[in-house]
């Protein structure tokens, strides 16, 4: 085959029909729930249009959009930062533009640093340990099932603990050298 | 109530949180009985989509009981048994007119390239989700559904995602009698894929994953050829020889943005955010359908831009299909395979874990450990 006509030989519909529970249920490719793909259904919507969710602060959104839409989440809204960076990447770039999720991205890394900073100064910080979830390489055979062969995610696992602990060790080691450092220029001044 | 949030790039934690008021007169707040975490959920967890904010409470997939109404409401009551698809949509916009719910144009003003998603993410319209006790449902005469009677809890859970969208996945593909199905992923979506792929016809159905213990599910659940990619130095080769030099009829990518199989690839997309996704599962399967076939792209990717095989693509004269699955439209004929037996969801579901653990739920999922393939949240309020 393949440089004939033929189709590379497959098993007798009978004999799938036989084999497989529902074999064929969706045979005609008319009778599927999405065929036509565009088709007018029953949404259960009562209006043409919805009525309007209380905007109860800027909301930012893309320009693409020519209005602020009826609904929208309210979750965590900009803040700090992170969040001028946030305004900054909806209210100048498309979602056309590679600087609008650049932006965007960079606002994520930067409002996990300030939320990190933020929390160690909080009744509850950030604790990477139990918020990683690597108690489960203990507790639910994680070692032993990385040491399985083919796991060609090996190759770039061990990645993961540097991505997460990193920025953690790097905090640490700069907030422990402005205390040598300070220390040291008390020392000096009281000398 | 108690709630999953998220605190940065691999780590999440459980925090006190308001349960979520009434914001629009057809909200509804549902009390969550089960949450699941999805594949497209460790994009979030490991940082890949743009604009996900530190104290986000995550969860697309997810069951509950109706709490509160708001006062337009009228197609549900406190106290009924609700499931609630994935795609948050208005009903009356030009694209829900015409049935494309997971491209509602009224829900997310973050963006205009994909609809409103619950705890996806402000490119998905900045909504809380449903790993948490309670959850806001926008459109409570629109999206939810009283869950049938005769509907298991965890069968029901999967409807709102995983099942609908392995199921689209495959109609995507256009299935014809006796086609050759190759599904790339092994995970809920791939195996609900394989398995309907049959439904429609395919008269093999052939899945390739690199996790032996995914690979075994896809040959019990979904009665498919399996294929380990990592015993052979090339896969599209490997498919080529299978399908006796073709290449498959169909091809569905189950797999997305962090695909292995390829280090450059994966470092530079899932590491360094240099790529919307990983495109390695993409490109085999543009190398591996033959000429003129189809290409169903299940696997979630990010907004910008991937490094993908277009002219051979072009060359081959494919057909690229692709969506978010309007889930609801699946439902009627999803029940009624799941009450001929034909299809069997919660056969998937490896891992019930309680929302206090859900960061080890997270990394298991993530690590791929422990045999997992679907993880499902029992939040501590309905244990």
């Amino acid at each position: 085959m393949t440089y004939t006509a033929d189709h590379p030989p497959v098993p007798s519909s009978e004999e799938l029909r036989a084999r497989i529970p529902g074999w064929g249920a969706d045979l005609d490719p008319a009778d599927r729930p999405s065929v036509p793909k565009c088709q007018a259904l029953d949404t259960g919507a009562r209006w043409d249009f919805p009525e309007r969710q209380p905007e109860k602060w800027p909301r930012e959104r893309s320009i693409e959009h020519q209005m602020l839409t009826p609904v929208f989440g309210t979750s965590t809204p900009p803040r700090g930062l992170s969040g001028v960076i946030r305004r900054h990447a909806y209210r100048k770039y498309s979602e056309g533009r590679a600087a609008h999720w650049l932006l965007l991205i960079l606002a994520d890394r930067v409002d996990a640093a300030e939320s990190h900073v933020q929390s160690v100064l909080s009744a509850s910080p950030d604790n990477p340990i139990t918020e990683s979830g690597i108690k489960a390489e203990f507790t639910y055979k994680g070692w032993q099932d990385r040491s399985r062969p083919n796991r060609v995610d090996r190759a770039h696992a061990w990645m993961d603990p540097l991505i997460v602990g990193g920025p953690w060790l790097l905090g640490g080691a700069a907030a422990a050298t402005a205390v040598v450092k300070g220390a040291k220029l008390v020392t000096r001044r009281s000398r | 109530m108690r709630a999953m949030v998220y605190r940065g790039p691999y780590k999440v934690r459980v925090e006190e949180k308001d349960i979520p008021p009434i914001e629009h007169p057809n909200d509804a707040i549902v009390a969550v009985q089960l949450a699941a975490i999805c594949g497209s959920d460790l994009h979030l967890y490991h940082g890949m989509m743009p604009d996900t904010r530190v104290g986000m409470t995550f969860g697309h997939e997810f069951i509950g009981v109706v709490h509160e109404v708001g006062p337009s409401v009228q197609n549900l009551k406190p106290g009924d048994r609700v499931m609630v698809p994935f795609n948050i949509y208005c009903g009356s916009c030009y694209f829900c007119a015409r049935g494309l719910y997971s491209n509602c144009h009224n829900v997310n003003p973050n963006a205009t390239a994909v609809g409103g998603i619950y705890g996806y993410s402000h490119t998905c319209g900045g909504y809380d989700g449903g790993q948490a006790e309670f959850v806001r449902v926008p459109f409570a005469d629109v999206g939810p559904a009283v869950i049938p009677d005769w509907m298991s809890d965890e069968d029901a859970l999967m409807c709102t995602d995983a099942l609908a969208t392995g199921y689209f996945g495959a109609q995507l593909g256009d299935i014809a009698e006796g086609d050759v199905v190759v599904v790339f992923g092994a995970g809920p979506v791939g195996l609900y894929a394989a398995a309907s792929s049959w439904l429609m016809g395919a008269g093999r159905v052939i899945v390739v994953d690199y996790l032996d213990y995914r690979l075994e599910k896809a040959r019990t659940f979904a009665n498919a050829e399996i294929v380990n990619f990592a015993e052979y130095d090339d896969i599209v080769v490997e498919m080529k020889t299978t399908t006796g030099g073709l290449g498959a009829d169909v091809v569905i990518d189950a797999v997305g943005a962090e695909a292995d199989g390829n280090l450059l690839q994966h470092v530079t997309s899932a590491k360094l955010k240099m790529q919307g996704g990983s495109p390695i599962a993409l490109n085999w399967a543009i190398d591996s359908v033959r000429k003129g076939g189809t290409v169903s792209v299940m696997g979630a990717y990010g907004p910008m831009f991937s490094a993908v095989k277009f002219g051979d693509a072009m060359n081959k004269g494919l057909t690229l299909r692709m969506n978010q699955c309007p889930v609801k439209r699946q439902w009627p004929r999803l029940f009624s395979h799941i009450q001929n037996g034909y299809l069997k969801p919660s056969d998937i579901v490896t891992h019930r874990i309680p929302l206090d653990h859900i960061a080890e739920g997270y990394h298991i999922f993530s690590g791929k450990l422990d045999n997992c393939i679907k993880p499902v949240i029992v939040p501590s309020a309905a244990a």
